[in-house]
């Protein structure tokens, strides 16, 4: 490592900084808005010391924990600590993903674009788009920091001291810099941007996990990741500065292994090869659906995984919902308390229709998969072969239909586990599962909805995030506000029974079903006829 | 045996009309060339074939079966290279042939290994890393591992380098060999000369012109250079002579087919000392079907 080898940085930190002034500033933005939002409205829904207090016992819980991390300050949950348990370790873990995309970019993803050499050709040394991108990170990270700081500081709410604000600024700020430095060190090792990105976010996950076992069970584990580092800060309760320590200490070591290997490499390797994949196909990727399913393997373990956790984080708080509910006023007017159910029960048919909302999502994602595989050219391909439009078109119909209802049965399942775990007299696995499994026909329309937007022209397939808004939009709202009855009927899900309150109408879920089926159908006969993008 | 047939294909995208009225048909065992510049319709005529599209109007029909009622029973006797083969990026090459192989019917796994060593693929790759030229090989070797009848292929040698073209040529001369059909759309001219049995020229969505190479050629000029022993003034007015030029000691001309006796006489006579022709290539061919229709039609 000589001076020559930085020659060029200053130009190249001007073109990094040019090239991305968008990117950064968006994401930069986005975390301030999000933050002062939350901040805002946080302190805005819990007016009370009372709200408050009741809102920290739905929180204080083994599943939320691992979720979001311990709750400090509990015994005086004011608007900072509440923003602070709920925000800081979701913000932090953004944060990181901002950084690792970017280092990923500038380092690997350069390299592999054959950028690196064109730039290496030219009067520019070895080690100094490496220090061009990492400096452009840290500066764009302290502006986070800076930008976060100020964010909270505005809303000069009493709990949200200017102190405080930037430590929790300077926190994720710091754990941005720690996985960019990281990032900057697997892009050494790694020989592809994906793989560069891969290992990192593996790494951000494994973090989590540890963090939510040592905050679950000892204190001690949870030292050995970094998302636990900024948690220890305790910002707004008790402000300690230490726990950043580790966090920038390791950022440097990173950063001088990142350069002693990159010093020594050759351009486009990497330590890590990647290892070669196979010659024949599997029997399981050999048909239409095989394919359909291979393609959209890693997306429904991850949606499994989100609904599951969204399931989870409801049903840890089912428990102290009779609390809560008696607590708020604006909440307690969206039940109906002279129906002889109680709380909860009243509660269980509107989180289900929600979660079913939710499941409708990847759903309507698995089958649009293939719009994409059009617009990429990519079903011409197929088409050439012996494969009939209705085989593929079924294929991608199939897999939302099947995983659509997999989801919601995730997220009742989680539902269940946590608040089997919470509850004192918990509800039954079949009781929930009645009341959320008849939101699937509803799921159902939504796909068959959207098979035939797809089948009839794909520009049109927006249609269905709009409607499926819109019955959010509905049954959200709706029992808030005291929308009329037709409101919520134009939308598949406000014709599902509210179980346990009311009867399960065999003909209407029947009735859902066919006008699924006849969606469908339409959609599959447009597709069959229309030309194809490629 | 005819065993492809475009009759009278229109397609309308919207009001832009990329084809009208495009005919022409392949007989069995036989190297068809369809040429034409960018847009002049190739690939709209081929994905017409393949039931990707619906024609507005005519009928084009493979085997005797409608190309877009019966695209998958045709499908199965046919292979397909695109030009610019679209694959998935977290699929190996390997993985890849081994779908398309699949999904079209019965293969022959010995072969597909013998090309894959003949293309110099590496098939243990994921799509991603590939090249153009290496996505390009992935289709090849799909399309010629098949026992299909007729190979339609859409530009298939772009990106490949000129050993791997030579390797693409011999393929299409075996398959031929077999009795094989092929629907070849190509640039590169040279390319077509070489392996097609006869040609058919697209201009702005219509065939200008099919027939074998001879019979092209019979239509048009053949290039002469001549030196002879006395000067030919007559030359620059006789009907049929084109681009008189002279170059050192002699001439340079083009002469139409239908005036190369009248022609040749009067070299005779003025004594020949050297006398060169080179028969017209089906560059000078196309070049000129599109230097002179193409001005008129702007």
């Amino acid at each position: 490592m000589n001076k020559q080898s930085f020659s060029g940085t200053g130009q190249l930190i001007r073109f990094y900084l040019k090239a991305d002034r968008i990117r950064i500033t968006a994401w930069i933005l986005s975390l301030m808005a999000l933050t002062s939002v939350t901040a805002w409205s946080l302190d805005g829904l819990y007016s009370s010391d009372a709200e408050r207090q009741a809102m920290a016992t739905t929180m204080e819980n083994p599943a939320m924990t691992a979720m979001v991390g311990p709750a400090y300050g509990i015994e005086n949950y004011h608007t900072g600590a509440m923003t602070a348990h709920q925000m800081l370790l979701f913000t932090a873990i953004l944060v990181a993903v901002m950084a690792i995309l970017h280092v990923s970019r500038h380092t690997r993803g350069d390299e592999e674009d054959g950028k690196m050499e064109m730039l290496g050709a030219l009067p520019v040394g070895r080690l100094a788009s490496l220090t061009a991108s990492m400096s452009v990170m840290v500066m764009s990270q302290v502006i986070l920091a800076l930008g976060i700081a100020v964010s909270l500081a505005v809303l000069s709410i009493p709990s949200l001291p200017v102190s405080s604000s930037i430590l929790y600024g300077a926190a994720l700020g710091a754990t941005g810099i720690f996985f960019g430095t990281l990032t900057a060190v697997f892009a050494q090792l790694a020989d592809s941007a994906r793989g560069t990105t891969g290992l990192s976010f593996l790494v951000l996950g494994a973090a989590y996990m540890i963090r939510a076992a040592g905050d679950v069970n000892n204190d001690t584990l949870s030292w050995f990741s970094p998302l636990g580092w900024p948690l220890k800060t305790q910002v707004f309760v008790d402000d300690k500065w230490m726990p950043l320590i580790p966090l920038l200490a390791g950022a440097v070591v990173l950063t001088l292994v990142a350069f002693s290997v990159m010093a020594s490499r050759d351009i486009g390797t990497g330590l890590i090869p990647s290892r070669p994949g196979r010659n024949h196909a599997r029997k399981s990727l050999l048909s239409p659906f095989g394919l359909t399913m291979h393609l959209q393997k890693t997306s429904i373990i991850t949606w499994g995984v989100a609904l599951l956790a969204i399931g989870l984080s409801y049903g840890s708080v089912i428990g102290d919902l009779e609390t809560f509910f008696s607590s708020s006023e604006l909440l307690s007017g969206a039940v109906d308390q002279s129906s002889g159910f109680s709380l909860t029960e009243q509660f269980i048919s509107m989180l289900m229709s929600i979660m079913s909302m939710i499941a409708a999502v990847p759903a309507l994602l698995f089958l649009f998969k293939l719009k994409g595989e059009e617009k990429k050219g990519r079903t011409e391909t197929v088409y050439a072969r012996a494969v009939s439009r209705y085989t593929l078109f079924g294929s991608y119909f199939l897999v939302a239909l099947i995983f659509g209802t997999v989801m919601m049965l995730l997220a009742i399942f989680g539902l269940w586990s946590a608040a089997a775990a919470t509850m004192e007299d918990p509800i039954s696995f079949g009781s929930l599962a009645k009341a959320g499994l008849v939101y699937v026909p509803a799921i159902w329309v939504m796909i068959g909805f959207g098979a035939l937007l797809y089948g009839f022209k794909p520009g049109l397939t927006g249609l269905a995030w709009v409607y499926l808004g819109y019955a959010f939009f509905a049954v959200y709202l709706g029992g808030l506000l005291q929308f009329p009855e037709w409101v919520n009927r134009l939308s598949p899900f406000g014709f599902i029974p509210e179980v346990p309150m009311e009867e399960i109408n065999v003909l209407t879920l029947v009735l859902l079903v066919l006008t699924a089926g006849l969606l469908a159908a339409l959609g599959f006969t447009t597709y069959r006829n229309r030309d194809l993008a490629g | 045996m005819t065993i492809l047939q475009v009759k009278g294909v229109t397609k309308r995208f919207g009001n832009f009309k990329a084809l009208s009225g495009v005919d022409f048909n392949i007989n069995k065992g036989e190297v068809f060339g369809f040429i034409g510049p960018n847009g002049a319709g190739k690939s709209t005529t081929i994905k017409i074939l393949l039931g990707i599209l619906k024609p507005t109007s005519g009928s084009a029909t493979i085997f005797g079966l409608d190309a877009w009622k019966n695209s998958v029973e045709i499908h199965k006797k046919i292979a397909y290279v695109p030009g610019d083969a679209n694959l998935w990026p977290n699929l190996t090459g390997g993985e890849v042939i081994d779908l398309f192989l699949k999904l079209r019917g019965s293969f022959d796994p010995v072969k597909r290994d013998q090309l894959i060593k003949r293309f110099q693929l590496d098939p243990t790759k994921k799509c991603r890393t590939y090249s153009k030229g290496n996505r390009q090989k992935v289709a090849l070797v799909s399309a010629f591992a098949s026992d299909a009848e007729l190979f339609i292929l859409d530009e298939p040698t772009s990106g490949l380098d000129p050993l791997m073209e030579k390797v693409f040529q011999d393929c299409v001369a075996e398959a031929k060999q077999e009795g094989k059909s092929v629907l070849l759309s190509s640039h590169i001219l040279s390319e077509v000369e070489r392996l097609c049995d006869r040609v058919g020229i697209i201009r702005q969505g219509t065939i200008i012109e099919t027939g074998s190479l001879t019979e092209l050629r019979h239509l048009t000029r053949t290039n002469l250079i001549a030196e002879t022993k006395k000067p030919m003034p007559a030359l620059a007015n006789m009907p049929g002579v084109h681009n008189l030029q002279s170059v050192d000691n002699g001439v340079s001309f083009q002469v139409d087919t239908e005036t190369m006796d009248a022609v040749m006489k009067l070299i005779s006579s003025a004594g020949v000392i050297r006398l060169e022709s080179t028969p017209p290539t089906l560059e000078d061919l196309f070049m000129r079907h599109y230097e002179t229709k193409g001005s008129d039609a702007v």
